[in-house]
């Protein structure tokens, strides 16, 4: 039986913003059903009392202070931009 | 033998003696790359001009007695999803194929203050995924030990560039093994520090609580003069460890009677070569022979950290690669009519296929309904993992085994199946997983290609780990084998 659907696999594809064609998602499926699989060993391991690791290091909240520093300029921020108008960001029709 | 064959303390003596230039060094960098890159394929970007106008600048340094950095006047390779002011950097991904960063990493800036000249951006695995060096979005890199073969992943062209030459040393990056593996493949020395060793500030994020940058060198003393300039707490990365930085040079001893070595079973089972495995016992039956003493030692959460890993990775990843969306830098479809369509086509034609299973991995054992079973699964079997190695470092002061179950494979023998591909990295993946620092340094030849030792340590314990790699080098001809090219 297949852990994980077609349309599970184009639900998962519009969540991560990616396009995928009718081919690409027959190929998706069949390897995720094969990696997911094999990560399903991890169920032989009793993990009921055992705490989730998130970070190795013993780090707690690490703050500085809050002060004004030099940020980046409009012009350097706007270097790498792949389309712009006045200093902003320009991106397609948001509404339609 | 070329200039770039010494060592830097070597270097360091004909400089002050002044019977070499920062310029001679350079030239010698640039001249194998015109030899022997149009081969190996390693680099993404030269920065010829630049580094040409900065050796100038470090001779004129050299001649009015200025004070000089650690690392003055040598040429280093630097990996392609390390940020460089104003020098292309590409995470060998077409979606950052012109993208020009506006900041310096940390360690750039460090490299920059111990006087290193940056020779170039090296190729690698599509944002670190990979450990073939198959999945760059531009070309592959080859093994200068075998043009056939691959020179591992995901930093395959920071350990081919070293290996054939071109550079003194490189910045490589390590998130499941990608230092480790191609420095075994290319026969060079490769050192993922602890986690939090060396600032993040600057390298393109793939797995946050994995990453690792650190150097790739012909010798273990060079290895330890790249770290000792670049580690250290850095504010700019809120992971980064508040640790005092020890004086690695001062490892160098040479003398490891009475260590004692934890050897796993699990690090010579099913899948890892004859070859390999031989190497290691040789490498073991040196070490006896200078005082250590080494027994077999169980680390019984080994199998799960593959599956552990590909959980926690991907679904970093997942959230890591959200920025790249077309808005801000990169590259934008103009395949689309509006806001959602654009972040699709963008991302579907900017990253390749490797990148695109992954985030999709990411993003599944992320989503409602399947997070508890995936993701935090992984998190909890992670900290069992990490427990194997507390256990062992309470006995015992390293751990060794082989970096790979095999030496390099031929290009395109692996392509087809992820999972065979992923189990490359077995014996390197739960070394990230515990956050404890691991080197690869060269123990021989299986048929005729290079294999790595790999020696493990305790959390910020360094040194240990350099005090060994250095007596097993010293004791052995391995390091001084070069590839035909």
């Amino acid at each position: 039986m297949s852990r994980i659907s077609k349309e599970q696999v184009k639900h998962v594809a519009h969540l991560a913003r990616l396009a995928v064609t009718e081919e690409e998602t027959e190929m998706l499926t069949e390897q995720l059903d094969k990696i997911i699989g094999f990560a399903e060993e991890l169920n032989e391991l009793d993990t009921e009392n055992v705490e989730p690791t998130t970070h190795v290091l013993e780090l707690k909240n690490v703050l500085r202070e809050d002060e004004v520093r030099n940020s980046v300029s409009v012009d350097e921020a706007m270097k790498n931009a792949p389309a712009q108008r006045d200093g902003q960001f320009k991106v397609p029709n948001i509404l339609e | 033998m070329s200039i770039l064959d010494k060592k830097i303390s070597e270097l360091n003596e004909l400089l002050h003696k002044k019977e070499l230039s920062v310029s001679d060094l350079v030239d010698a960098s640039f001249d194998r790359i015109h030899q022997v890159d149009d081969k190996v394929k390693a680099f993404l970007t030269l920065n010829e001009e630049y580094s040409r106008i900065k050796a100038k600048q470090l001779d004129e340094k050299l001649v009015s007695g200025a004070d000089r950095g650690l690392l003055f006047g040598m040429p280093i390779g630097i990996k392609d999803n390390i940020v460089t002011k104003g020098i292309r950097t590409t995470c060998a991904s077409r979606i950052l194929e012109n993208f020009e960063p506006i900041y310096d990493a940390t360690v750039v800036e460090r490299l920059s203050a111990a006087d290193t000249v940056t020779i170039g951006k090296l190729n690698m695995d599509e944002f670190a995924m990979g450990s073939s060096n198959e999945n760059s979005g531009f070309h592959p890199t080859f093994n200068p030990w075998d043009l056939s073969c691959v020179p591992g992943g995901s930093s395959g062209a920071s350990a081919a560039s070293v290996s054939a030459g071109e550079v003194l040393f490189s910045l490589g990056s390590d998130t499941g093994g990608s230092i480790r593996q191609p420095a075994a493949f290319c026969g060079v020395v490769g050192l993922k520090p602890t986690y939090g060793l060396v600032s993040r500030y600057g390298l393109v994020a793939f797995a946050s609580s994995l990453d690792q940058i650190g150097p790739i060198t012909k010798t273990v003393e060079d290895n330890a003069y790249l770290l000792q300039a670049i580690a250290g707490n850095d504010p700019m990365d809120s992971t980064s460890a508040k640790v005092d930085v020890p004086d690695y040079l001062a490892s160098f001893t040479g003398d490891v009677k009475g260590l004692k070595i934890a050897v796993p079973k699990e690090y010579f089972g099913e899948g890892v070569e004859a070859g390999v495995k031989e190497n290691v016992m040789a490498a073991l039956k040196v070490l006896e022979g200078l005082g250590a003493t080494w027994e077999e030692v169980s680390l019984p959460h080994s199998k799960y950290a593959l599956a552990t890993y590909y959980l926690l990775s991907s679904s970093e990843a997942s959230a890591n690669l959200s920025r790249f969306d077309g808005v801000r830098y990169g590259l934008r479809s103009d395949n689309s009519n509006n806001l959602i369509d654009m972040y699709k086509q963008s991302r579907s034609e900017g990253f390749g296929e490797e990148v695109k299973r992954r985030i999709m991995l990411g993003t599944f054992a992320l989503s409602s309904g399947y997070y508890d079973a995936y993701y935090k699964k992984a998190q909890k079997v992670r900290t069992l993992i990490k427990e194997d190695f507390t256990n062992i470092f309470e006995k015992y002061d390293v751990i060794i085994g082989p970096t790979t179950p095999s030496a390099s494979f031929k290009c395109g023998s692996m392509v087809k199946d992820p999972v065979t591909m992923y189990m490359n990295d077995i014996l390197t993946i739960p070394v990230n997983l515990a956050g404890v620092p691991a080197i690869s340094v060269p123990c021989g030849f299986s048929d005729g290609l290079p294999t790595g030792l790999q020696i493990i340590g305790k959390h910020f314990d360094e040194k240990t780990i350099y005090q060994v790699a250095h007596a097993f080098e010293q004791a052995t001809e391995h390091h001084k084998a070069k590839p035909k090219l």
